[in-house]
């Protein structure tokens, strides 16, 4: 079937996936296009970090051809939210991770838009004191 | 250096208005995803975090200079008691008045925050948090598609697990009818707080 996913920032539309009874096999090109990791023989890996596969459960994550991308994210502890009607997987973040990123002090970067569509990114402001503060038109 | 961010759904249709009459001097950044709500843990409005010159968090998510007393508005004409009033604009100076304090004292201002004291008050989100944050998320993206009601469905989901966001309720009901976040809803919302804060931390500045 063909299916959006939201991984992250990441969204990919239109991936070919087989996805029945909580699963989600990806081909291992698609598997590092949506979420970034991908199958090493030490497990799976995205950027410097490496988890490997749980002893005896390697038949959970992967097979001929696939991963699970669902069985990933539940070892991970990220919350998967499915829409079957519009073909829609969301991945979040697993609650460690935003854990560890917030309790490490240093202010998660990000990159949002203006008025103008002009790029600002958090970063490009350091040396200077920061005030972020939030609104709403709400 | 202030930057705001507008945690809006709604994109450019909904802010530009605000923004304009605003006539700001620093950036207004549009968060459609509301990504800086997630970065942050964040889950109302207005919310600030305060960050020195290392990137370093020195005061956590918390009430940006407002306070619960709001809730003594008259419903009808909305109208906001005296006592109320002063005590708003009294909360909204002190916390520029801290604000003033650090950036002309950094790191020596009682304001800027030690880091035992800023993981004291940080608040990081559980798993029934990050679940509610991705069935925003998926929200989201489905009302960005043009599935507005099936967005709702995912809002709905969002709500319940993380009852304690009112950008999640208000975001949601903005996106349904415009006159939604401050209609009755809100109102029965709000005072089924109780004796809850609308604004917790808002004691701390």
């Amino acid at each position: 079937m063909t299916l959006n996913i939201i991984y992250g920032e990441r969204v990919t539309q239109g991936v070919d996936a087989d996805a029945k009874g909580g699963e989600l096999w990806l081909k291992p090109g698609d598997l590092e296009r949506v979420s970034g990791w991908t199958h090493e023989p030490r497990g799976f890996c995205s950027g410097e970090v490496c988890v490997p596969v749980p002893a005896a459960r390697e038949a959970e994550f992967v097979r001929a051809g696939g991963c699970n991308l669902a069985a990933l994210a539940g070892l991970l502890g990220q919350p998967m939210v499915v829409d079957a009607e519009n073909h829609a997987y969301c991945f979040g973040e697993a609650a460690a991770e935003r854990k560890r990123v917030l309790t490490s002090l240093d202010a998660p970067d990000f990159t949002l838009p203006d008025l103008d569509g002009e790029m600002h990114s958090l970063s490009h402001y350091r040396g200077k004191k920061v005030f972020v503060v939030s609104w709403a038109s709400w | 250096m202030p930057i705001a961010i507008a945690f809006d759904s709604g994109g450019n249709a909904a802010t530009e208005p605000w923004i304009k009459a605003a006539k700001p001097t620093y950036p207004c950044l549009i968060d459609r995803r509301h990504v800086v709500a997630e970065l942050y843990d964040m889950v109302n409005v207005p919310t600030a975090v305060w960050i020195d010159e290392r990137g370093k968090i020195v005061r956590p998510s918390e009430p940006a200079g407002v306070t619960d007393a709001f809730r003594k508005m008259n419903r009808t004409n909305f109208s906001i008691p005296t006592d109320a009033m002063a005590e708003l604009q009294a909360k909204r100076k002190a916390y520029q008045d801290a604000l003033r304090d650090w950036v002309a004292n950094g790191a020596k201002s009682k304001f800027a925050l030690g880091e035992a004291e800023v993981l004291r008050r940080m608040h990081t989100p559980d798993d029934n948090q990050v679940r509610a944050a991705a069935n925003f998320r998926l929200g989201e993206y489905l009302f960005e598609q043009g599935h507005a009601s099936a967005a709702q469905k995912y809002f709905e989901e969002a709500k319940r697990l993380r009852p304690d966001s009112w950008n999640y309720k208000r975001q949601a009901w903005a996106l349904e009818d415009p006159m939604k976040p401050g209609g009755p809803e809100f109102w029965a919302a709000v005072d089924s707080l109780g004796d809850g804060k609308y604004y917790p931390g808002a004691e701390d500045i």
